[in-house]
């Protein structure tokens, strides 16, 4: 039977003959040997041969291009949907890096929340001076990365509020945190505007328990579950790209709801 | 004289499929590829079904954070590649040509004949009633996808959406079952495409030359 996949028109057999001396000069043992010392490279470096750096480097190009696409979508007045308090969880759900037995409590009364960066005053803040600020309280979803979610409700004061209060400059690019458990993150400055981006304090009417960030930790409804650092130590307002835990490793950035 | 090359039903006479779709039908393989492995490394991160993972070496990206670098790669070949070739089919009446209509009747033929393996093939150039269903479902599911996948990629910004889909669980649950429907498609798909290897060649190289109206059909080629 004649192969289906042998084309209707065979090639002249006249190109083969004019190549007859490139052809010869193809060496398979050439070839074998050069596949070896590859393999062995690889095996060398570490290198993942799942995740080339070629490849790596072409997936994050398009991962920052898409960082820019989610901020065009990104609607400064689109408010997240909220729930009834009835529905929060009681207690949140923990995540970290690591295991919530290795949380390691923050003393509220010596914390202080230190400001840098393009921030008129920068004098440190109490917990009682920011819950001296006009409060707000969300129920709101919380998305994880990995998929899931809960409903949680926050109390504290917005984080525009506060940036408008300490005269930080509100053209700036990004608002970065640093955490008591080593977790830097930082959102972009039009997320940190929105109304539902606060500097939490509280969790269903209650002291934010250790684990989920006592003292304070920022909870913002347009963000994922990630780019919601906890135990926040000290705030930046910069024009300078400030990364994050994740976002070292592959990431989103944006990771806007 | 391309009259005349024309009605020798020669190689400008038009094929079965040609060159653009045949250009799009591979880029949407591989697209499909990278989304539903990519995907499944995702899933894997947070299962839907208590229990059930896909094993590593059938996931794209060595763990959560590359498998979602490549889905957010892929969606866009998927997307743009997906909406070209809509446009296509719907300008050029191709999909209206080649997946309407399909009759009940055809449908229960086509299925009867099956169960009885006595499936007509040796005419690749018109779609039976199941391949025109299953054409349809599949692409109706690849839509579905897109519109799942923005709902759960931006549930602030699309929450309208979400709550038309029952919420962000019930947006990732029918996003998994929209990659089943599709995955359950390729794999009937490509079985019968090996067992009628002629389909394959037709997709490579265009396909016999299709009948013009009121003539029958030429054999392929000189």
């Amino acid at each position: 039977m004649r192969s289906p996949f042998r084309p209707d028109d065979v090639p002249d057999p006249a190109i083969l003959d004019n190549h007859r001396p490139l052809i010869k000069s193809f060496e398979r043992r050439g070839l074998i040997r050069r596949g070896l010392s590859l393999g062995a490279l690889v095996m060398l470096t570490g290198c993942d041969v799942k995740r080339p750096e070629a490849v790596e480097s072409a997936l994050l190009a398009i991962s920052r291009f898409n960082d820019e696409v989610q901020a065009l979508l990104f609607d400064p007045n689109k408010l997240a949907p909220t729930y009834p308090a009835s529905m929060i969880l009681k207690p949140p759900k923990f995540n970290a890096y690591y295991d919530v037995m290795d949380v390691k409590p923050v003393n509220g009364a010596t914390w202080r929340l230190e400001l840098s960066g393009l921030i008129a005053d920068r004098r440190p803040w109490t917990i009682q001076d920011l819950q001296a600020l006009p409060q707000r309280t969300i129920v709101i979803k919380h998305i994880c990365v990995e998929g899931w979610s809960y409903i949680g409700g926050w109390t504290g004061v917005p984080l525009r509020t506060f940036l408008q209060h300490v005269g930080a400059d509100l053209r700036a690019k990004y608002v970065a945190f640093k955490t008591a458990d080593d977790y830097p993150s930082s959102i972009d400055m039009a997320s940190a505007l929105h109304p539902q981006t606060l500097l939490a304090t509280e969790y269903a009417g209650e002291t934010l328990a250790d684990p989920f960030g006592y003292p304070m930790r920022l909870r913002t409804a347009v963000k994922l579950g990630y780019k919601n650092p906890k135990w926040v130590t000290a705030i930046e307002v910069t024009n300078k790209y400030p990364g994050g835990y994740w976002e070292s490793r592959g990431f989103s950035w944006f990771a806007g709801l | 004289m391309s009259a005349a090359v024309t009605a020798r039903g020669g190689r400008t006479g038009r094929r079965l499929h040609p060159l653009p779709v045949r250009i799009m039908h591979w880029i949407n393989a591989v697209a499909m590829l990278i989304m539903i492995t990519s995907g499944w490394g995702i899933y894997d991160d947070d299962v839907i079904i208590r229990g059930f993972h896909f094993a590593k070496f059938l996931r794209l990206g060595d763990w959560a954070a590359w498998s979602l670098n490549w889905h957010f790669a892929g969606m866009w070949l998927l997307a743009i590649n997906g909406l070209i070739y809509l446009g296509y089919g719907v300008v050029t009446g191709r999909l209206r040509e080649r997946l309407l209509p399909i009759r009940v009747s055809e449908l229960l033929h086509t299925v009867r004949e099956t169960l009885h393996f006595r499936l007509e093939h040796a005419d690749i150039t018109t779609y039976n009633a199941v391949q025109k269903l299953l054409y349809i479902i599949v692409i109706l599911a690849g839509i579905s996808q897109v519109v799942t996948g923005l709902a759960i990629w931006k549930p602030v910004q699309f929450s309208g959406l979400v709550s038309l889909l029952g919420g962000f669980q019930s947006a990732r649950v029918l996003h998994f079952i929209g990659m089943a429907v599709i995955f359950g498609f390729l794999v009937l798909h490509v079985v019968l495409a090996l067992l009628v290897p002629r389909t394959i060649w037709a997709m490579l190289a265009g396909g016999p030359v299709l009948a013009q109206p009121g003539s029958r059909a030429k054999a392929p080629g000189p």
